[in-house]
Formats: C-alpha cells, structure tokens, sequence
C-alpha cells in the first residue's frame, strides 16, 4: 500500500515534470505569466513529491521489507540502522532515484531565490531542469523503478521482479536480503556519494540559465553568469568535497596503499569538475572584459554534459565491459539522452553566435587574459586525456575487438606535465595584471619566491639525494615551494598595504583584506590548498615505499626506517556477519617503539567477500600503511603482511581541507560584498564607445 | 559467471598459498624470487579477470595463484620481460597495464599530445589575432581626456598602426 504511494508519487512527478516544461515554453512564447507561474508551481510540487518517494524507499530498508526487490537487494538484517538507510543510494534504482530529488531540490531552490530577479530567464530555467529531470524520473519510473517487487512464478519456479503483480504469480519475500557490498559498509558511505551526486547535479543550474540566455538572446550579458556564480561554486564544492572523501574512503578500504587509482569510476567524477574549474576561472574573463562568451558557454555545456555521462558510466559499468551496455535499457537512454543534450546545446550556440562577439580586445600577449586562456587549455587539455584514456578501452574492443587496459602509468605520464604546467601558472597567473604585464615587474615580483624556492630545494636534495636520486621529484618539489611563497606573498603584500595604508595591526589587517575580497582571497586560499596536495601526490609519486614478506611471531619485517614485529593472530565474530581476523604487531622507528597495529581481514560469510582493513600509524611526515595480506592456515604461526609507507600523505588531506574552507570564502560573498568588491573594467559607456570606434575603424578600411 | 566464478574462489579460510619458507628478514638476506620480486611484475600487469584491479593488490584467489605463478617463473630464471610476455600471451592485451605504444593502441597515447599541441596552435593564433583586432586602446583608469572626439582618436589610432 505504502510503495503504491510512492509508485504514485513517483508517477505524478513525471507527469507534472513534462507537464512543467511544456507549460513554461508556452508561456514563454505566447507570452502568458500565468502558464509560466503554473509551470513555476508544477516544478516546486515535484520537490516534495520525491521526498516522498525517497521516504518510502528509506522506509522500506530500514524495516526491511523484503517483498521489494531494491530493499532484498542492498539492505539486510545484519546492517545497521544507518547502512540501510545510505543504501537508498547503494543501488542503481536508489541511486536514479536520488539524484533526480537531489536536482529537484535545486532546481525548487532557484525558483523561489531567483524568481523575481532572471523573470525573463525563468521559463527557459524552468524547460531545460525539468527537461533534465523528466529524464531521470522517467528513467525510475519506467527503467529501474525501486518499487518493483519480488514474485515467484510457479510455471518456471523462477524469481522474477515487477511494479504489479503479473497473472498467476505469488508474491516473494525473501529471509534476508543480500544487503550492501561489503566495501560499501562503511561511514565513508555518508560523504562520498551524497556530495559527489550533489555536485553533479548542481551543475544543471548553470546550464540551465546559461542555456537560457542563449534562448533569449541575452548570454552576451554577464547576467546568467553573476546569477549563478554561487549555485556554480556550491556545485563545484560539492564535487571537490566528494573527490577528496571518495580519495579518503579508497585509502580507508581499498586496501591497496594508494586513494587514486585512474579506475573508469573516479575518472568520470574528476573530468567534469576538470571542465568546472576551466569555467569557474574563465567566466571572469567574461565579467571583468567581456571575453571569451562562447567559450564559457561550451565549458558549462561540457561539464554538465560529463556529469551525465560520469552518471551514465557509474551505473551502467560501459567501461569495464561493452557488453554491460545492452544489458538494460539504462546504457541507450541514458547516451541517447547525452548526445542530445550535448549536440542539441551546441547547436543552440552556433544559432547565437552574434549574440556573443567578445567586446574587447587584447593589448600584450603578456596578460591576465593570456594566463586565463593558458589555464582553460590546460584544463581541457588534461580533462581530454582523461576522457580519451577512460573511453579507449571500450573503443578498442569496438574497432579491434582487443580488450585493453589503460592503467595509472598512462594516465600519469600523459597528464603528469600538464598538472604540472597548470600549478606553475596556479602560482604567477594571478599577479598578471588585466590587459598588460610589464615583464620586469613580474620578475621583480617573482623573484624572492624563486629564490626561496630554490634554497629549499637545493636543502631538500641534499638532505635526501643519495637514497632517492630523483630529479623529477626535486623538480616537483621545486615547484611546489615556488607555488606556496609565491602565493604566500600575495597574502603579505596586500596585508603589507593596508598596514601602510590604514595603520593597522599586520593580522588585522590580514583579516580585513580577506574579509573585503573574499572571491579573491578564498580563490587564493583554494590554490594554497591546491599546493599542499600536489606536496602530498609528490610524496606520495616519487618517494613511497613498499615491501611485503611472511614471518613468523617475533620476527621482523623492515622499510625505510621502519620495522614492524609480528606478535599474534586471532579470529573472532564482528558486527555485521563478518568474521575478522586480526593480527597483532608492532611498529619500531630508527628502532624506537612507536604503536602497535592491528592489521585485518574481514570475510562477509553472506557474500563470501574478503575485506582488508589497514591498520595506519599516521603523522604529518608519513603514514604507515599495514596490510594483512596472509597467514599461514596451520597453527597459524606466521602471517604475510605488505607494508606501504606513504610520506607526505596526510598533505593531500590537509589540503583538501585548505581547498575547502577557501572555497566556503569565496562562496560566503554578502551582495553588499560582491558589488564593491567586482570592479569592472568596462563600465557601460567606454564600451559602447570601443564599439563605435572599431566601427569607424572598420569602415575606413 | 566470471564474478561468481570468483566469488566461489574466495573460500572464507582464505587457503593461502603462503611460500612454506618462513624466512626471518632480520638481517637475512630473503631468498630470490621474494615477495617484492613478484609485486614488482605484478604491478604491471591487470588482474586477467576482474575489472580494473592490478594484480598486485588483488584478493582473489585466482590472483593469489596468478601470484604464485609469477614467483616459480621468476625462480626458474624468468626476466620480469619474459613473464610479463607469457601474461599477455595467456589472456591477452588486456592484462598491460600501460597500453603499448605500438599499434592502434598508439592512438590512445598519440591524440592527448596531438590535441594539446594543435590547442596550443589555436590559442596562439586566437591571442594574437585579439592583438592585432585592437582597434582602440580602451583604457579606462588611464583614458585619454574625454573631450577628443572618438572619431579623432580612431584616426589618430589607425594611423599610428599604419607607422609602425
């Protein structure tokens, strides 16, 4: 009765979806209000309308009602309370189902924030989110509905699923279900995907309202991208959050030493925020100089069209088999929705492409512009890497019929140079100067950083040269430490002035400057955080160390200065339906006692799945990272254990930490802020001016 | 099939094929093919059968023996080149985990540099043809006084370009 209601709801959002673009178009066009208040009101129902539906099915797996195909899939009575309740998103059906209230969520927001300020944009909003969500409604409702049920066919004595209950069949309700992949029972599970989906559908707003004021002709104005600067910057949070904690999550459960495996998966996750931070960065060239319009639209249009394919490759597993495609109807829809969506949105451009001349032009090749332009090719450059790697595998199988691996080594190589090339313009990009940059200023101003950088260098290497002879690692360390001081010294130089200038306290004045440009500040912080990761990817590229060996109680196993003592193994019953087995050892340093680790291994009886659970000895220099690989089965008398250390690991979090609260300042921008801080550097009248001048100009010729 | 294939390898006793050398690694040297030997080619292959997972880090019991597979090979005198060839003899290209640079797998190597180099061509032609497109310095903290005429000024503009 209950999963009928959300069956219903479910159904009612589809139809007051499509029901809700239709009417927003036709208000649109016939230029009546009430059908667009109308549509407005359709799509604010459709919000609580999938709470609903969201409910039911949380509901379901917490009381774990196995009549439902979705609940005996991912839910189980081993699980705790708050397992079955992340497993609304632990499954295909779930998951679909989730995003399409996620982006109802937003797209219900932006209509009561934005109503009365983008009226002309709304209908076209309106059209293209409710257009994006009738697909994923409709792909819950009729593909992966997750209130099919379970029946049993006494013709074929076979299980089968469906919404109602088909002629002659009993329903089926099974003792237990098969409940979450092991991997997935962990807190990990509340972070990682809820942002990632957060972030991916938070990309529709500004798609929507870029593509609708390519529809009403007014995407020259910066209107939609002021608009939606925060929805833009809370999309990308959400993202990044969710890389950094999926990263975490890998490192925390995985078990393979590492939190970035290039795995198809994380690849789609991590291209389209690639594109995001090319158009978060460029949209700027658009507000401050009116350039580069066609190409923020293209960025924006990119990045949602990779959200939805990063979707379209999670959940339909393409990559790791082409065969999974056809599997259900979910691979066709969802690339057919794809290339619509993507084809379609570029058409659309061309169509307004007059509507998007640049309005000013470049005075030195030496500029901030140069530096932007510089920034968006490398980030495309990296994201095509990316996508051509991640799809390769599947192309092959197509052409060649050759099944092929593309590994980190491809992956590393290829967009090593680039990353590289990007966190050097990360740190002499922002003291370009807009239109012209006097060489020898920059070089004045660059020059205490070089310096500095290069002492640390140079001490760094000597410190460690002969047992790591890496030049490509001193090169990176290089330029990380270029990086920081140089993006250090824009804190110090703006706090430098002000107290000059206001006579204040040196930290008082810090925090004035920051809490006056807080786009600008946060951005810097966002790129000091940036910096401490790529410390820890060095670290963790050029200087990791790794040994695996069996031994026996009270025999040792050595790396680096490190030796870890075996003391014993026991067995005994966990939570859970596991059964876990845990060795006891110690760690010594220079040979200095300094913890003892409790390495695992968890076996789901249920699922028949191993689980490793590393046991870490963490500090800021480096993290030990223990595996319980394997035991010896009679008397268990040794055990093999792997044993990764990773320096400057725990850089990668703390970055992610830094790149977050920048991004929480930058987003943090009152209004009263984000006029006076915006300077413009075309107000209206020498802009028409420009024009008429170049008009002239042309004629004359 | 091959996932329960798999699943059925795993067995809850984890009946691991641990060498039946115990060996002390204090001081001792570890007898050749160790552990880190066989990690070492390992990491360059792919697990043959399940998706995305190098064998180095693989659980599966198929791997454990692929595994041990790799350490009699390298005790009967195998080089890490020799064993990494009979991999993908067995189960094909697939178990690389870099794609070979030969081939059509060229391609997958081949296009991000071609696209950053072309990128890079575009970009420079787009900057400089803004350059040149400048018609007037449109200078706003430091315009000229507003009572020249705009007229005047695109002359003015036009034929200090024709000079240079």
């Amino acid at each position: 009765m209950l999963y009928d209601l959300g069956y219903f709801a479910l159904l009612i959002s589809f139809v007051l979806v499509l029901y809700s673009a239709a009417a927003a178009v036709f208000g649109a066009q016939t230029k009546r209000a009430e059908f667009i208040e109308s549509a407005r009101n359709a799509a604010l129902v459709v919000f609580p309308l999938l709470t609903l539906a969201v409910l039911i099915v949380v509901y379901g797996l917490v009381t774990l009602d196995f009549s439902q195909a979705y609940v005996a899939d991912v839910s189980s009575r081993t699980m705790s309370t708050f397992l079955r309740v992340t497993a609304l998103w632990g499954g295909q059906q779930g998951s679909i189902l989730f995003w399409a209230w996620m982006m109802s969520g937003f797209t219900a927001t932006v209509m009561i924030r934005k109503w009365r300020r983008d009226r002309e944009l709304m209908p076209w909003v309106i059209f293209v989110t409710m257009g994006t969500l009738a697909f994923f409604v409709g792909l819950s409702f009729f593909i992966t509905n997750p209130f099919a049920r379970l029946w049993h066919d006494p013709a074929t004595d076979g299980i089968i699923t469906a919404v109602f209950q088909p002629k002659g069949m009993m329903a089926y309700v099974p003792q237990d279900g098969q409940g979450l992949n092991p991997l997935l029972r962990h807190f990990g599970m509340i972070g990682h995907p809820p942002t990632t989906y957060l972030g991916f559908t938070g990309f529709v707003i500004p798609y929507a309202f870029a593509i609708a004021a390519l529809i009403t002709g007014k995407a020259g104005d910066d209107e939609w991208i002021r608009t939606t600067r925060r929805w833009t910057l809370v999309a990308w949070l959400f993202l990044s959050i969710g890389l950094v904690l999926g990263g975490r999550w890998a490192y925390d459960v995985l078990g393979w030493g590492g939190y970035w495996g290039w795995d198809p998966v994380e690849n789609a996750m991590l291209m389209p925020w690639l594109t995001g931070t090319a158009f978060l960065h460029s949209v700027m060239m658009h507000e401050k100089r009116g350039m580069l319009k066609v190409w923020n639209v293209v960025l924006i249009i990119l990045t949602y069209s990779l959200a939805v394919f990063g979707t379209f490759i999670t959940r339909t597993g393409v990559i790791g088999s082409v065969h999974a495609f056809a599997k259900s109807a979910m691979g066709p829809s969802f690339l057919i929705f794809v290339a619509v969506t993507f084809l379609g949105s570029l058409l659309l451009m061309f169509r307004r492409l007059n509507t998007l001349k640049t309005e000013h032009e470049l005075d030195s090749l030496l500029s901030r512009e140069s530096a932007f332009v510089l920034q968006n090719l490398l980030f495309l450059g990296i994201a095509f890497a990316v996508f051509w790697g991640t799809t390769f595998p599947m192309i092959s199988e197509l052409v060649t019929g050759t099944k092929i691996t593309v590994g980190p080594p491809f992956f590393k190589q290829v967009t090593g140079p680039l990353f590289g090339a990007l966190v050097l313009l990360m740190g002499i990009g922002p003291l370009f100067a807009w239109r012209k940059q006097a060489a020898g200023k920059l070089g004045r101003s660059l020059l205490l950083p070089f310096v500095g950088s290069v002492i640390i260098t140079i001490a760094a290497g000597l410190s460690h040269w002969p047992q790591h002879p890496y030049p490509l690692a001193l090169f990176g360390l290089w330029l990380v430490s270029f990086v920081a001081l140089a993006t250090l010294l824009e804190f110090w130089r703006g706090a430098r002035a002000r107290v000059r200038g206001q006579g204040e306290n040196f930290f008082v004045a810090l925090g004035h400057l920051m809490s006056r440009n807080r786009r600008r500040y946060g951005g810097y912080i966002i790129h000091f955080g940036v910096v401490m990761m790529a410390l820890g990817v060095v670290g963790d590229e050029f200087y990791k160390e790794e040994t695996q060996g069996t031994i026996g109680a009270g025999q040792s196993l050595a790396v680096a200065n490190y030796r870890l003592t075996f003391e014993d193994l026991r067995q005994y019953p966990g939570s859970d339906g596991r059964e876990i087995i845990e060795a006891t050892a110690k760690l010594y340093r220079d040979g200095k006692y300094v913890a003892t680790l409790k390495p695992r291994r968890d076996f789901f009886v249920t699922q028949q799945q191993p689980v490793t659970v590393p046991a870490v000895y963490s500090t800021p220099g480096a993290d030990v990272y223990v595996l319980l690989v394997g035991w010896e089965d009679i008397g268990w008398s040794a055990s093999t254990f792997k044993i990764y250390v990773n320096p400057l690991i725990n850089w990668v979090w703390a970055g992610g930490f830094t790149f977050v609260i920048g991004t929480l300042i930058a987003v943090w921008t009152s209004l009263d802020d984000e006029r006076a801080a915006s300077y413009v550097l075309r107000p209206a009248a020498p802009v028409a001016y420009g024009r008429s001048a170049s008009h002239i100009a042309g004629s004359g010729r | 099939m091959t996932r329960k294939l798999i699943l059925m390898l795993v067995t809850l006793s984890a009946s691991f094929a641990i060498a039946a050398v115990v060996s002390a690694q204090d001081g001792t040297p570890v007898p050749y093919p160790s552990d880190d030997d066989v990690n070492r080619v390992a990491k360059q292959l792919y697990c043959p059968v399940c998706p995305n997972t190098p064998l180095d880090v693989c659980e599966t019991k198929a791997c454990q023996d692929w595994r041990a597979q790799i350490k009699d090979q390298l005790a009967a005198g195998w080089t890490d080149e020799q064993v990494i060839q009979y991999f993908v003899a067995q189960y094909g290209e697939r178990v690389l985990a870099e794609p070979r640079r030969s081939g059509f797998t060229s391609f997958v190597w081949l296009l991000p540099v071609l696209s950053v180099i072309i990128g890079l061509v575009v970009v420079a032609q787009i900057l400089r043809s803004w350059k040149a497109r400048r018609p007037t310095p449109v200078l706003v903290e430091s315009a000229p006084s507003p009572d020249v005429p705009p007229e005047v000024l695109a002359r003015l503009e036009k034929e200090l370009r024709e000079m240079s």
